[in-house]
């Protein structure tokens, strides 16, 4: 089975859609009266931070259609959505830190719950890693890997509700009520942010999906050639066979 | 549920002839109170600095349960004994939350009273013991069923002891910011205040997902 056979398209719309929401982030979208210019790092921020939690819980039901059907691709789908959302939550966390110090004078902002339920989100996933890793059976690797992304997948939900009854929020709400209190020339590039950066998404997805199945094809060709087993590195990704 | 009951009688009764986790629960328990003593240099707390110390120590006390509650059942073989049991196999993750829960209950016995002697500044009424009963109990559900879930999925792992705190502290945050929260005014320095509602039920909803969610996913830890 190919993965890659959108993969051209996505990347192209993915760089469109993202070239043009920051076009009109810089040059179309009025400055902010209460922050000036560094609340342009909104239309990079906000949309990772909604793809990547997205990413999470996408995770999440590829685990569940995993544990259902018990086959290797659910995992290694649940496996790349979870991986790639990790690297997305660095680029939030870190945008959310210079963001934070601009306008609020810290690089943390403990009474702000959308980043610190973000935070220990990101911690709770930064062990799925290492759980793959110390499990050395493939089949029980990747069925507990399933019930982590389960659980972990509930749990983001729940978390933001906690977090968020914990504190008053001094964050901007931009999502509350279809757009809120976003005015019309921030609301498109926003909007166009969050496709674009999805397609982003999409396409890094696509490409590591394909990336792994082609190794494992290549993988076994060359075992039906005869040839030198590859010597490979060791790795906590989903193993696929293809056939 | 028959299965359930062996096998929670069989831990308590592995647990009285060979005392291990509760005591070393326990002792934890008061020495992490010396610990906070000397660490914020304060004498007597209140409020929000004793229901964090109270929520802070319990859960430590409750980490060191789950790296140790499938221990035997890995090394003696009880996994292998419970997998040829014509049994469902969800009893012996319901067993072993129960399990949790009631050893919990017991630290507690130990360590709510060194808190209240050792570092709890305001007196203790009946009034404040039957607050802090309604949201411990609470708290032992979620800690109980995130351990049972926990501990049998880092128990298959090569670092389990390093898996276990790994995944159970961030997966169990919300129960500690519930619970600090909802403790905070029942700890008051001038007596115990109204609790808010609202944290209590965030901690059931906690509760109720969570226990769903580890009836449904334990089966899967099991398969050999």
């Amino acid at each position: 089975m190919t993965y890659g056979n959108r993969l051209r398209a996505t990347s192209i719309a993915a760089a469109l859609v993202l070239m043009v929401a920051f076009g009109l982030a810089f040059f179309s979208a009025k400055i902010e009266a209460d922050q000036g210019f560094s609340q342009k790092i909104f239309y990079v921020h906000v949309p990772m931070a909604i793809v990547a939690l997205c990413g999470f819980v996408f995770g999440g039901i590829m685990a569940i259609q995993h544990l259902r059907t018990g086959l290797a691709k659910y995992d290694l789908k649940s496996y790349v959505a979870i991986h790639l959302s990790v690297v997305l939550g660095v680029g939030v966390l870190l945008t959310g830190a210079i963001w934070a110090k601009a306008a609020w004078g810290t690089w943390f902002e403990w009474r702000e719950p959308t980043l610190v339920s973000f935070l220990i989100v990101f911690l709770l996933y930064c062990t799925y890693q290492p759980l793959r890793f110390s499990i050395e059976d493939p089949e029980k690797q990747s069925r507990y890997a399933s019930v982590f992304a389960v659980t972990a997948g509930a749990f983001v939900p729940l978390n933001f509700l906690a977090v968020r009854l914990a504190d008053p929020y001094i964050h901007p709400r931009v999502l509350n009520q279809a757009g809120g209190d976003l005015p019309d020339s921030f609301r498109l590039p926003f909007y166009l942010g969050i496709l674009g950066m999805a397609l982003l998404f999409s396409a890094l997805y696509q490409y590591e999906l394909s990336h792994k199945n082609s190794r494992a094809q290549l993988r076994q060709l060359r075992r039906k050639l005869g040839g030198e087993e590859e010597a490979v590195g060791r790795s906590a990704a989903p193993q696929v066979s293809s056939s | 549920m028959r299965t359930v009951l062996t096998l929670l009688r069989k831990e308590l009764l592995l647990e009285r002839k060979v005392p291990q986790l509760v005591p070393a629960m326990a002792l934890f328990s008061v020495t992490t109170f010396v610990v906070f003593h000397f660490a914020l240099q304060q004498r007597d707390v209140d409020g929000d600095l004793a229901a964090g110390i109270l929520v802070v120590t319990l859960l430590f006390a409750t980490i060191l349960g789950i790296n140790r509650l499938y221990v035997a059942d890995r090394e003696e073989g009880g996994f292998d004994a419970f997998l040829l049991a014509p049994v469902d196999r969800t009893a012996l993750g319901v067993a072993k939350a129960l399990t949790l829960f009631a050893f919990l209950v017991l630290v507690e016995f130990v360590m709510v009273p060194a808190f209240a002697i050792l570092l709890f500044g305001p007196g203790v009424g009946w009034e404040l013991v039957g607050k802090l009963v309604l949201v411990l109990a609470m708290v032992n559900v979620g800690l109980s069923v995130i351990g049972a879930l926990v501990g049998a999925l880092a128990i298959q792992t090569r670092a389990r002891d390093l898996i276990g705190p790994l995944v159970a502290l961030p997966l169990l945050v919300p129960v500690v910011i519930t619970a600090a929260r909802a403790l905070s005014p029942v700890l008051g320095a001038d007596g115990p205040g109204a609790m808010e509602g609202q944290f209590l039920a965030v901690l059931g909803l906690y509760d109720l997902v969570f226990g769903l969610l580890a009836y449904a996913l334990f089966d899967f830890l099991l398969e050999d």
